[in-house]
This record gives structure tokens, C-alpha cells and sequence, in this order.
């Protein structure tokens, strides 16, 4: 998927990364939740890390997509994480007030992926 | 002493692609302003908000970001981040100012959220007329 449009999605091993960019727009957002949707189906994974570690702007509006992407990948039976947030705008969520509610959050792609895989594992004991 | 700014800039917000522009242009000019990567975050992030309550209740509007000098106290420069829209309006401003309160269907943060993250806020508005939502920031 092209950059223009803020979002891009690859697979490594049984993974998805979507990394979101700050040029994300409202329809594209929309384009991205069903995108990533039908990715998910097609390939199996059994995870999602949503990377936002270049988005240097926040809203109301990303707050509410990765709430709802979380839940969607959620009901579609796999794992997600998201990574990278930035300090700035890390503080920006907090004192805004947004609350993040069941979006699981890891510093970076790294240690994302070993929270999922943790995850996987304590569902397979 | 800091340098004067003397910026006054009008946006049009019609579409969401608006939304992205005018906020990338307010994290600019509060960069130049002299704001810290943490304030210009808070800057952006209430541009944002004012221009997509523009969006989603009056379809269009505008947004004007200026710098400013604070009356009593020579050389506190900020920013002042007006939006205009004549839409609806908003017929509970009280309400409209607490958290979890929309008629959206959104998580009804916006305005609340962006009280918080300025110093000065100020909101205007007559049922069936219009909003006009001033916000400020200092350095």
C-alpha cells in the first residue's frame, strides 16, 4: 500500500506491521481498518503491531481508530500491539485526557513482537 | 529579548486533507515561535480538533493561527489559534465542555481535551448561527 495514503502493511513470520503515518486522512483510516482486515484473513497471522513511531501529531480521531482497529483485530481472533509512540506525544495523550482502552502499547517493534509471541504462547499452554 | 513574530495566517477547512495541512502548518510556525517540541505537539493537536468539529458539524469553516503579545506583560509572546464556522451551532456549550459528552457518536474528548492542552480557551456560539472557538498558547 503506498505511503501517500499514511499507512503502510508487511508481514514478517506469522506477523502483520501496519505502520501509520502522521499524513493519515479520514477516508485512508477507514481504508486502512478494512485493509487491514482482509490482510489478516489472507494471511494467517496471528498478530498485528500497529507502528505510529514516526506519527508526531495525535487526535481524538487516531485515538479512536486505534481503539477500534484493536478491537476488530481482536474479534478477528488475533493479537495487537502498538508501538513506538512518541514522548511528545505520549505527554499530548495523557494530558488531553484520551484513553486508550484495551490497546496494548510496547517502546518499540522489538519488544512488540515478544509481547505477542508471549501472548501466543501462554494461549497455546 | 525575543524578536516580535508578526504571522497571521487563514485557512479554508472544507475536506479532512485540510485537517492535516493546517495542523502541520501550526506545528511550523509554533516551532519558529519558539515553542518546545512538547507544546508544539499540544499546539497541532488542538488545530486539530477545532478543524474536524469544523468538518464534522458545519461542513466548512475557517481557522486562523496568529501570534500574539500578551497585554501585561511585554515581550510574553503566544499563539492564538482561532476557528470560525457557521453551522449549527452548539446548542449545550456546558455540555459540549465535559468529557464523554457527543452527539457524534465520537468518544466526546475533543472540546474538553482541547481546554486542557492550551492556556486559554473561549468559546462562542449561537444556536442555528455559528461557533467561534479562540484558544492560546504562551511560550
Amino acid at each position: 500500500m503506498s505511503l501517500e495514503c499514511g499507512i503502510s502493511i508487511q508481514k514478517i513470520e506469522d506477523y502483520l506491521i501496519a505502520s501509520i503515518q502522521t499524513t493519515l486522512h479520514d477516508e485512508a483510516a477507514e481504508q486502512f481498518q478494512n485493509d487491514l482486515l482482509v490482510h489478516l484473513k489472507k494471511t494467517h497471522a496471528k498478530g498485528v503491531v500497529i507502528d505510529v513511531s514516526v506519527v508526531d501529531v495525535v487526535d481524538s480521531f487516531l485515538g479512536r481508530i486505534l481503539i477500534e482497529v484493536a478491537a476488530m483485530v481482536k474479534l478477528a481472533g488475533a493479537s495487537v500491539v502498538v508501538v513506538g509512540i512518541q514522548p511528545a506525544v505520549a505527554i499530548t495523550i495523557v494530558e488531553f485526557g484520551m484513553q486508550l482502552k484495551g490497546v496494548e502499547l510496547a517502546m518499540n517493534l522489538e519488544t512488540g513482537l515478544e509481547l505477542l509471541k508471549k501472548q501466543l504462547k501462554s494461549e497455546d499452554m | 529579548m525575543p524578536m516580535p513574530h508578526n504571522i497571521s495566517e487563514l485557512f479554508t477547512i472544507t475536506d479532512s486533507q485540510d485537517i492535516i495541512y493546517v495542523r502541520r502548518r501550526g506545528m511550523d510556525i509554533a516551532l519558529k515561535m519558539g515553542f518546545n517540541l512538547t507544546k508544539q505537539t499540544f499546539i497541532a493537536a488542538a488545530i486539530s480538533e477545532l478543524a474536524r468539529n469544523i468538518l464534522q458539524y458545519a461542513k466548512k469553516g475557517t481557522i486562523r493561527i496568529r501570534s500574539i503579545e500578551k497585554e501585561e506583560e511585554e515581550g510574553k509572546n503566544g499563539i492564538e489559534i482561532v476557528a470560525n464556522d457557521e453551522g449549527r451551532g452548539i446548542q449545550y456549550i456546558e455540555e459540549a465542555l465535559q468529557d464523554g459528552f457527543t452527539t457524534s457518536g465520537s468518544l466526546g474528548s475533543g472540546l474538553p481535551g482541547t481546554k486542557r492542552l492550551m492556556d486559554e480557551f473561549k468559546i462562542e456560539s449561537v444556536y442555528g448561527k455559528g461557533t467561534k472557538v479562540t484558544v492560546r498558547k504562551w511560550v
